[in-house]
This record gives structure tokens, C-alpha cells and sequence, in this order.
């Protein structure tokens, strides 16, 4: 087989792409039942009689769940249906207890959606239209474990060990339309989606949006098509893309596969495949020698959901500002380069700089602290920032106390680890340490005259008009005095002291 | 009209997940071909102006609150296990796709 | 004691005059004398029914508010669950499981003091008409042990029979707890659907499944279905309403300007002539007790069980698919090497009887795709159309009536190779579980050519169950004065009974 380069792809096929992406909704309890939904529990700690379908039990629909898909839906700029129904879907499999998923099918509660995304091309940030087919309510399956064999994967296994803690864990699915148009830039489209995707269900709370935990996975459907034709190629379904950049790997892996396949004359199987996460290649699944019939039918244990409009208008009324939207808008207010807002959000600190704001602190100022020696102390105690024990409120005192000269930024650098410390609020770590600025004039002056006498040479400079000088005799006064001058003050007094004034 | 084929009904058999003998293929293809003569009747007055009915009740929007209750133990969860280890089910090797 | 009416145990045992332990252990000694021939039990928990009686009287003695049928045993079909005793829906690929939780209805027995005999015999998985699908040998009727006591309930219908129990619970999926009751001379309601919780109700078709009372009088079934009823939770669909007054009219029992449709479709041809004299003369004692005699006509009544052959099978075939061996159950094949999937294939293949394979396989094919629309989807429409000629009817009359069944029990094995012939008997009782409406039926006399019990069904609209009680007590109480006794002291005795 030749190896194709990905100009070479892109200069006879056109990429088509279709994204499936499953999300686990953050309820507490399970989709159907009342078990808990707490992620790395014991195993079977988190059964019942619904979830393990012992005989006789029945679900019931958890009305959190519906009430996220359908925030989900309306970020996702869909219509939703005034009546939906749940569809059995049949097929036998160990990790599913009932041997039918309960899910939707020809009644999904939202529809045609679309979700604007933008990515950096050569001609500069363009948007492109991914427009949603369906948003669609199920549940999640068991998890097993493959005993035997040397790799631990499923084939070559001697038998298996199914927790169902996992199984009825509700589940959304959010199915694209077929994305043409998007050129060589198809995988990093497909990862900008899946990106917008993520910031989008995170900003309505309804998921943990963690891929590595499985809360959210990608299924990436990718075909090709001669450029001009109108006739779409076969595609392949990847499954088991687990990171966004995962994401763009294996679309742009799965374009240079089929276009070798197409240049040998060869055909695309229509097929699921595996993403490995170590060579960034598919791996075909054990094909099937039928098709498998999912013989839908109406859940006969669950009655419609008809939202009525006001419940809808109400959750509409109450949909947070859209992420993309509001980086914007605070990245203008702010004033913020794009590294720098590159790095907050990265850091995952927007929302708690734009609270510290809220609060009267400088953008700037609240956005280095919570960037700089926050996520610093976050990093060396291996914790997220949202763990730490420091609030925007905080954060908004000690800006607002610096200031005012009542904190240098070293004095205001022990606070912060005061309170991340647990020694309590600023005004109490500051009580507690005594930290104070010396803003005693004499006791600073009698600092500066040690200092002078000391460096000589130094402030004969700063005396014959060499100012930047004066930086080395400010610094050391600063250090005779612990920190806890105002550096300001200091160079006032410095310079009227040496007749620089 | 309404017949099928022993392949027909090893098909289905084998999407339910019944193993079968050939003798019992072979009775059940003579018996579905009555009855499925009998039950196709229902083709005659199922007009497309006519509504289906999946449940006898008119009932929408039954939901319970998100509230977690108590599981099972692990013990009763797995009470009725063919085999169990590790507080896991023990199933034979799964042939299927790669979850 | 065992011949009495449930009402009266009750009446003994809040007089004092008994205990609940020494009634319990009375049916507990008939079990012992009869079932040997009857087998209409698959398991009998005697220490558990002693030990709740004891709780019973104990409560009793401490002067506790206690319900109207405290003390009063009880058989339970087996395919509802009961926490820690063994529950096999009469098939085989269940032996041995013990449930770890209690159906909703077993609940309310509980509380209601009701004692639970133990389990009784069904058709597999409430498969069939006739009891002899059950996987641990038939049912046989106390009338005459070589016929049929019905199906699927023909083993709880059996138990009143033959006074091993006064009341029991059925499920009616087509006809499971009318039709046994019919052939048995018993009294059996299956109530609207959604008036008793299925939570626990081990399912075989989830749209047309309804648990309900059985008894030896209307009133006694009355007594139990307000035990059994109302609303849960667990169940989505579970009526949030109050319960049909039932108690109050089997009480009444009062027919005067009621008006009683006579369903044209559900008489005439194919049925035994000995069962339609019966029920022709219960019409006159209605009328002449006061009600109004009308016909009525239910003109698509005659697709009913094409379409119940379709539905009830697609639902199986989705239901049953987790007797899979893999969380419970018994598993076979499981030799080294084995996968999951052939292990599946052999458990349900020895696990499951014939005629649960039929259907799920039946349904299996109905759902397909490609043959959807053409079977399941017209089933479904054939449901609307049948709801209407009840709806239709509805204005015309407050019950509808027909026999129970087209005919008399049948003797055991004589339909067994005949699918067809076998889901005949159902033909009166499916549209009242498509259209989810009430259905009562209660006996009606013999059939002079055989001697065998007739049964006589009351239909009453969703959620006015009262209306086939009132009737049902009506008639009741006219066959009584002409009979002087019981239908079923017009039994043979089984050499047991006191």
C-alpha cells in the first residue's frame, strides 16, 4: 500500500463527516431508577431490581434527566418535541442487564439543532455550521472486566466480570447531520465540535464532560468522496475516541486510510472501528455476519413525554450565555491577549475571574493572581483550583488591599497562602500573621539611611541623576524591612532623601 | 402469503437466542405458517387513517425526582449469580465488540 | 371452616372465634390431603404463612387496627415476586431463583395482614390457557382431575376450587384470570389496567398484563382487589386516582336502571350450547333484578385475538430476553471455553418450553424489520379500533357482558398439539385486555351436557370497576336463591375436603 500523504488526500477526496457523541448526564440518581450514580463506586454497590432487570422490575423516568436533554437541546438551538416516546432497542449483550436498551428512535425529544464553531485556517478564523440531527435520551451499560488472556482486552479472554454500578446511568446522544464542506480542515472541525460541545454541556451543568472517564465519548463517522462527485462514499464508524485530540487523530487517520483503500481500487468496509490511542490508527471491530435487527418498538412500560411550552420557555428563559459567545465578549472587556485567554481557559478559571471581577477587582490583576500564584499553589498540592480553599471573594479583598498600599504583592502572596492554608479569611490570616505594611515614614527613613550608608557608591549614583540606580537601594530596603514597606513609598522617600525628588 | 423458511426461522432463532434441534425448526416452521395465516388478518381493517395504539392509558409525563434511594446489597445483587467473583458477575467470554 | 367465604374467616377471626395460625393451618392440611391431586401449588411456604398468621393474631391480640381480610390466607400465582421465596413463573429457566424484593402487591398483602399460602401453578410465563404449559407437570381441574383448571391462573383458580385457599391472586394478560375462573366456577377481576401495580409482576406482554383478585364470592374478590389496587410510584403506569369503591357495590349489589350490553360478536357460533343457556338465563335474572337488557355491537371484536397473537408475542419476545444466564437463573453449557453467547443460546433453548419459544419467536418476526408495519404496526391499530367499539358501546350501556369462554374445560392434553384451538379460548377475554378496561367473570351454573362450571364476564370502563361488582353481586345472589347452595358444593369431593 502507497503511503499517502494527507495533501495527496485531500487533492482527489472530499471529507464527509457525522458525529455521535454520547454524554452522561450528572444526575444523582440513574435514568430510570433511584441507585446512586457516583462515579467509581464498589462494584454492584449501585444495583436494584430496575437496573440489573431482575423479573418483575420496572423503570421510571428521572424527570432531571429529561429536563437536561432538554437544556441540552435548546443550547443546541433544536425545536423540541411536544411528544417523544422511549423505543426498546433489542440486541443481547452481557453488559446490558435487559438484553434491550431502552433509548428513542423515530420520536427523539429535540431535532434539528446546529451548533457554530471556529477554527484558525490559512485565510484566518472561520466559522462553520455543524447542524444536530437529533438529541435522543438512553442509558448507559454495564462495565466488564476481561479475565485471562495476556492482554486484558475482551478477545482472548476466558470469561468476564460484569459490575452493573454503570448500567442505567442516563445517557444522551447528540447525532450531527452529515458535515460536508469542511475541506483539509475536517479534523480540526470535528474537534472544535466536539470542544464546543463540551463547553456548552459544561456551562449548563448537566455533565461532567470528562472524556477520560467515559462522561463524554465520540463515535467520528468518516467517508469520503471524489471531489465534484455528489455521491457520498461508505463510511467507517470510529468508536472509542477518548480526548479531543483523539478526535482530530482519527479523522484525519481514518481519511488517509480510506483514500488508500480508494486508490488500490479497493472498497470502504462499512464498519465500527477501534481508535488506539498509542498509534493514533482504527482497528477493525469483529465484523458481524448479519446485520443486527434492533426490532424497535414503543416502551410499553413507559408512557410519552410531552413537555408542555412553558416548562420549555422557562428552561429556554434560564439557558446560560453560550461559551464561545461569552469568551468573546469577556477577552474584549478585558482586554486579554489571545495567549493569555488561551491560558484561563485552559486553566479552567474563567468563570472564577470573571466572579472576582464581578467583585471590583481589576481584570488584570485577578486574572494574574488566579492564573499566576493560585494555580501555582493548586499545581504543588496536585488539587484542582476549585478545590482550594480561596474564593473569588478573597481573591477581590486582597486585590482591593493592595490597592489601597495596605498589602505589597509579597505581603499579599502570604495572605493568599494563608487562606489556601485554611488560616481563614484575608482579614483574619492578616490579623493572625501580623502582616502589615510599614508605612511608618521615620522607620522607614532610618531604613533608608542604613541602606545608603551601606551602598555608598550606589546612591552616589541615584545623587548624580543615574535613577535606574535607585532599584537596587529600593530592593534593599525593602528586604531591611521584610516585605512590609509599600514599594512606592519607599522610592518617594528614597529620592527626596537623595535629591532626586 | 405469510410464510417463512426454516432459514427464515433459524434466523430468528438465532436473533433470540434459542438454540434449536432441526426437528424443532422444522415444527415450528409448519406451525408459523398457520399461524401467522391466522394473525395476518389483523392486515385487513389496519387502514393508514387508522391511529395506533401502543398503551391502553393516555397517560404523559410520569417521571420521579432525581432522589437516590437505597441499593440492593451486593449481596442480594448478586444472590442469584450462576457464578460471581469479585462482587462481579461471572460471565462466560464474551465474543462481541470491543466496549 | 376451609368451605367458608373469605368475609367470613374474617368475621370468625375478628370475633375471636379463630385464630389466624389455626385457619392458616387448616388450608395448610387441605394442601397436604388434595394438592397431591389437584397441583395447583409449585411451592407451599408453610413456615412463612405460620409465621405471618402468628404476627397476625399477635397484632390482634394487642388490640390493633387490623384490615378487613387480616389473618385470611392467600395463594399467589408465581409470577409475581415475593421476597426470599422461590419464584419460576412455571418455567424451568428459573428454578431455584429466589427473589431478593417483593411485587408491589405482595406488599400490600403484607400490610393488609393477608397470609401467603405459597405459590401457585401457571401456564410458563402465563403462556397459554390451560396450565399444562408449565414446565413442572399440569394443573388439574377439582371438577374432574382429567380436564384443564384454564390458564394461565388455572393453578390459583384450582386452589379455590378444592378449598385449599379463599383467595388468591392472578394475572391477566388475555383471559389468565377470568378464563380459569370460568372453568373452575370461581370468581376472578382483572381490573383496569393500571389499577394495580405491576412492579414485580414478572412481565410477559407489559401492555395488557393486569394483576388482580380471585375468590370463591364477589364479595370476597371486592375484599381483596381494594387490598391489592391503587397507586405506585414504581409503576409508570400506575393510576394516580382513587380506588373503585368495589367493596361497597359487590355489597349493593344493585342493578336498577343499569343498563347491560350483550355483545353480539361474543355469542352465537362456536359457543358450547350448554354455555350459552346458562348465560342466557343469568340475563333473565338480571333483568328480572332490574336491569335493562340491551345488544350491542362490537364489530372489530372478531380481529381481537389476531392482533393479541401479535402484540403479546412482540412484547415477549423484548421481555424475556434477560433469562440469559448470566445474573441469574440456571445456566447451561458453561464447559470450559464456552462463550457467552452459545451459553444464552443453551439455556434458553432448555430453559424455555414450547410454547414460550413459539411466541417469542413469533414476536421476534413481527417486530422486524421489514414486517413491523405489516404485523406489530396493524396489531397496534387493530388495538384503536377495538377501544372505539368499546367506547362506542359504552354509550349504550354501563357493563357489557358475554361467557367467559366459548366453552367448557377441556380435558388435559386434548388441545395440547393445536395452537390455534388452544388460543380459541381466549377469544371473549383478549378485547378487554387490548381496550384495558375491567373484566370480571363469576359462575353461572353447569352445562347440563357435561356437568362442568359456565362462566359469565362483565366488562366495566377504565376506572369503573364498581359497575361489574354491582352486577356481578346482583346475579350472584339470584343464582344463589335458585341453587340454594354454592355452585361449588355441586363439586365432587376430593377425599379431603372437611
Amino acid at each position: 500500500m502507497s503511503a499517502l500523504t494527507y495533501d495527496d488526500v485531500m487533492a482527489k477526496y472530499e471529507p464527509v463527516l457525522g458525529l455521535e457523541v454520547h454524554v452522561e448526564l450528572n444526575t444523582h440518581s440513574k435514568m430510570f431508577c433511584g441507585c446512586s450514580t457516583i462515579f467509581g463506586a464498589e462494584p454492584n454497590t449501585q444495583t436494584c431490581p430496575v437496573c440489573l432487570a431482575l423479573p418483575g422490575a420496572l423503570p421510571v423516568v428521572n424527570e432531571k434527566a429529561i429536563e437536561s436533554t432538554i437544556l441540552i437541546g435548546l443550547a443546541l438551538n433544536c425545536s423540541i418535541a411536544p411528544f417523544s416516546r422511549f423505543a426498546r432497542k433489542n440486541y443481547f449483550y452481557p453488559d446490558m442487564p435487559k438484553n434491550f436498551q431502552i433509548s428513542q428512535y423515530d420520536e427523539p425529544i429535540c431535532v434539528n439543532g446546529y451548533v457554530d464553531v471556529e477554527i484558525d485556517t490559512d485565510e484566518g478564523p472561520q466559522s462553520f455550521r455543524i447542524e444536530i440531527e437529533r438529541v435522543h435520551m438512553e442509558e448507559d451499560t454495564g462495565k466488564s472486566l476481561h479475565v485471562g488472556g495476556s492482554t486484558g482486552r475482551i478477545h482472548g479472554a476466558d470469561y468476564s466480570l460484569l459490575d452493573y454500578n454503570r448500567a442505567g446511568i442516563p445517557l444522551v446522544e447528540i447525532v450531527t447531520k452529515i458535515v460536508p464542506g469542511t475541506g483539509k480542515y475536517a479534523p480540526e472541525v470535528a474537534k472544535a465540535y466536539v470542544a464546543e460541545l463540551r463547553d456548552i454541556l459544561r456551562s449548563l451543568g448537566v455533565s461532567d464532560v470528562k472524556m477520560e472517564q467515559g462522561s463524554l465519548r465520540c463515535d467520528a463517522n468518516v467517508s469520503l468522496r471524489l471531489i465534484g462527485s455528489d455521491v457520498l462514499g461508505t463510511r467507517s464508524e470510529t468508536k472509542n475516541v477518548n480526548s479531543l485530540r483523539s478526535v482530530e487523530r482519527a479523522v484525519r487517520g481514518e481519511m488517509i486510510r480510506h483514500a488508500e483503500l480508494l486508490n488500490d481500487g479497493k472498497k470502504v468496509k462499512q464498519e465500527t472501528r477501534h481508535f488506539q490511542e498509542d498509534t493514533g490508527l482504527t482497528r477493525s471491530g469483529r465484523s458481524k455476519e448479519q446485520a443486527e435487527d434492533y426490532r424497535y418498538f414503543p416502551e410499553p412500560d413507559l408512557v410519552p413525554v410531552a413537555p408542555d411550552a412553558k416548562w420549555i420557555e422557562t428552561l429556554r428563559a434560564g439557558l446560560p450565555e453560550r461559551p464561545s459567545l461569552r469568551r468573546k465578549r469577556l477577552q474584549e472587556q478585558w482586554s486579554v491577549p489571545d495567549k493569555e485567554m488561551a491560558a484561563m481557559i485552559n486553566a479552567d478559571v474563567l468563570n472564577i475571574v470573571e466572579e472576582t471581577v464581578l467583585l471590583g477587582a481589576d481584570p488584570t490583576k485577578a486574572r494574574s493572581w488566579w492564573l499566576g500564584e493560585i494555580s501555582r499553589l493548586a499545581n504543588e498540592k496536585e488539587v484542582a483550583i476549585s478545590e482550594l480553599a480561596i474564593t473569588a471573594n478573597d481573591v477581590a479583598e486582597i486585590v482591593s488591599l493592595v490597592a489601597q498600599g495596605e498589602l505589597t504583592d509579597k505581603l499579599a502572596r502570604q495572605v493568599v497562602e494563608g487562606v489556601i492554608a485554611g488560616e481563614g479569611s484575608p482579614a483574619q490570616v492578616i490579623a493572625s500573621r501580623g502582616i502589615k505594611v510599614v508605612n511608618d515614614d521615620g522607620a522607614l527613613m532610618a531604613a533608608i539611611e542604613k541602606v545608603c550608608s551601606e551602598q555608598s557608591e550606589t546612591a552616589d549614583k541615584v545623587r548624580n541623576g543615574h535613577l535606574p540606580a535607585a532599584g537596587a537601594l529600593i530592593g534593599a530596603v525593602m528586604k531591611e524591612t521584610k516585605g512590609q514597606a509599600d514599594a512606592a513609598r519607599v522610592r518617594e522617600l528614597l529620592l527626596g532623601h537623595l535629591g532626586q525628588a | 402469503m405469510s410464510s417463512l423458511s426454516r432459514d427464515d426461522v433459524a434466523n430468528l432463532a438465532r436473533l433470540a437466542r434459542i438454540e434449536m434441534s432441526d426437528q424443532e425448526l422444522d415444527n415450528l416452521t409448519s406451525e408459523f405458517g398457520v399461524i401467522l395465516n391466522a394473525v395476518a388478518r389483523v392486515q385487513e381493517v389496519a387502514t393508514t387513517d387508522v391511529p395506533a395504539t401502543s398503551h391502553p392509558l393516555a397517560l404523559t409525563n410520569i417521571f420521579r425526582k432525581d432522589l437516590v434511594i437505597p441499593s440492593l446489597t451486593p449481596e442480594e445483587a448478586l444472590s442469584g449469580a450462576p457464578a460471581s467473583e469479585e462482587q462481579r458477575f461471572r460471565v462466560p467470554q464474551i465474543l462481541g465488540e470491543e466496549a | 371452616m376451609i368451605k367458608n367465604s373469605a368475609a367470613e374467616m374474617a368475621e370468625s377471626l375478628a370475633s375471636g372465634a379463630t385464630t389466624s395460625v389455626a385457619l392458616t393451618q387448616a388450608h395448610l392440611d387441605q394442601i397436604s390431603k388434595v394438592d397431591g391431586k389437584v397441583h395447583a401449588f409449585l411451592h407451599v411456604d408453610s413456615q412463612g404463612a405460620l409465621e405471618q398468621a402468628a404476627q397476625v393474631d399477635a397484632a390482634r391480640s394487642r388490640g390493633e387496627k387490623l384490615g378487613p381480610l387480616a389473618g385470611v390466607p392467600l395463594a399467589l400465582k408465581d409470577v409475581l415476586v415475593q421476597k426470599g421465596v422461590p419464584t419460576t413463573c412455571g418455567s424451568k429457566i428459573l428454578e431455584g431463583w429466589r427473589p431478593p424484593y417483593d411485587a408491589t402487591v405482595v406488599t400490600n398483602l403484607k400490610n393488609a395482614g393477608v397470609v401467603i399460602l405459597g405459590k401457585t401453578n401457571m401456564d410458563e410465563f402465563a403462556m397459554g390457557s390451560s396450565t399444562e404449559n408449565s414446565a413442572y407437570g399440569p394443573t388439574h381441574n377439582p371438577w374432574d382431575l382429567t380436564r384443564i383448571p384454564g390458564g394461565s391462573g388455572g393453578g390459583s383458580a384450582a386452589a379455590l376450587a378444592a378449598f385449599e385457599a379463599p383467595l388468591a391472586i392472578g394475572t391477566d394478560t388475555g383471559g389468565s384470570i377470568r378464563q380459569p375462573a370460568a372453568v373452575t366456577g370461581t370468581v376472578g377481576v382483572k381490573p383496569t389496567y393500571g389499577g394495580v401495580s405491576r412492579y414485580g409482576l414478572v412481565a410477559f406482554s407489559s401492555s395488557l398484563d393486569q394483576a388482580g383478585p380471585c375468590a370463591r364470592t364477589v364479595l370476597d374478590t371486592a375484599l381483596l382487589h381494594e387490598v391489592i389496587a391503587g397507586f405506585d410510584p414504581r409503576d409508570s403506569t400506575s393510576i394516580n386516582a382513587p380506588v373503585p369503591q368495589v367493596v361497597a357495590a359487590a355489597k349493593n349489589g344493585d342493578v336498577k336502571a343499569m343498563k347491560i350490553g350483550v355483545v353480539k360478536e361474543l355469542n352465537g357460533d362456536g359457543y358450547q350450547a350448554g354455555v350459552r343457556q346458562r348465560f342466557e338465563e343469568s340475563l333473565e335474572l338480571l333483568a328480572k333484578a332490574g336491569a335493562e337488557i340491551v345488544e350491542v355491537s362490537a364489530p372489530n371484536f372478531e380481529y381481537a385475538l389476531a392482533a393479541y397473537y401479535l402484540i403479546a408475542p412482540s412484547e415477549c419476545s423484548s421481555n424475556l430476553a434477560r433469562f440469559d444466564a448470566m445474573r441469574y437463573g440456571i445456566r447451561v453449557g458453561d464447559s470450559d471455553g464456552a462463550s457467552a453467547e452459545s451459553v444464552m443460546n443453551l439455556t434458553r433453548e432448555v430453559g424455555f418450553g414450547r410454547e414460550v419459544k413459539r411466541r417469542i419467536l413469533l414476536g421476534t418476526y413481527a417486530l422486524s424489520s421489514g414486517y413491523y408495519d405489516a404485523y406489530y404496526g396493524s396489531a397496534q391499530k387493530v388495538r384503536t379500533l377495538i377501544t372505539q367499539d368499546f367506547n362506542n358501546a359504552f354509550e349504550k350501556c354501563d357493563v357489557m357482558v358475554s361467557p367467559t369462554c366459548p366453552t367448557t374445560a377441556f380435558k388435559i392434553g386434548e388441545k395440547a398439539n393445536d395452537p390455534l384451538a388452544m388460543y380459541l379460548n381466549d377469544i371473549a377475554t383478549i378485547p378487554v385486555n387490548m381496550a384495558g378496561i375491567g373484566g370480571m367473570s363469576l359462575p353461572c351454573g353447569v352445562a347440563p351436557e357435561d356437568g362442568l362450571p359456565v362462566g359469565f364476564q362483565i366488562m366495566s370502563p377504565v376506572m369503573q370497576d364498581q359497575r361489574m361488582y354491582s352486577v356481578g353481586a346482583a346475579l350472584e345472589a339470584a343464582l344463589l336463591s335458585q341453587w340454594g347452595a354454592p355452585l361449588l358444593s355441586q363439586a365432587p369431593s376430593l377425599g379431603g375436603a372437611a
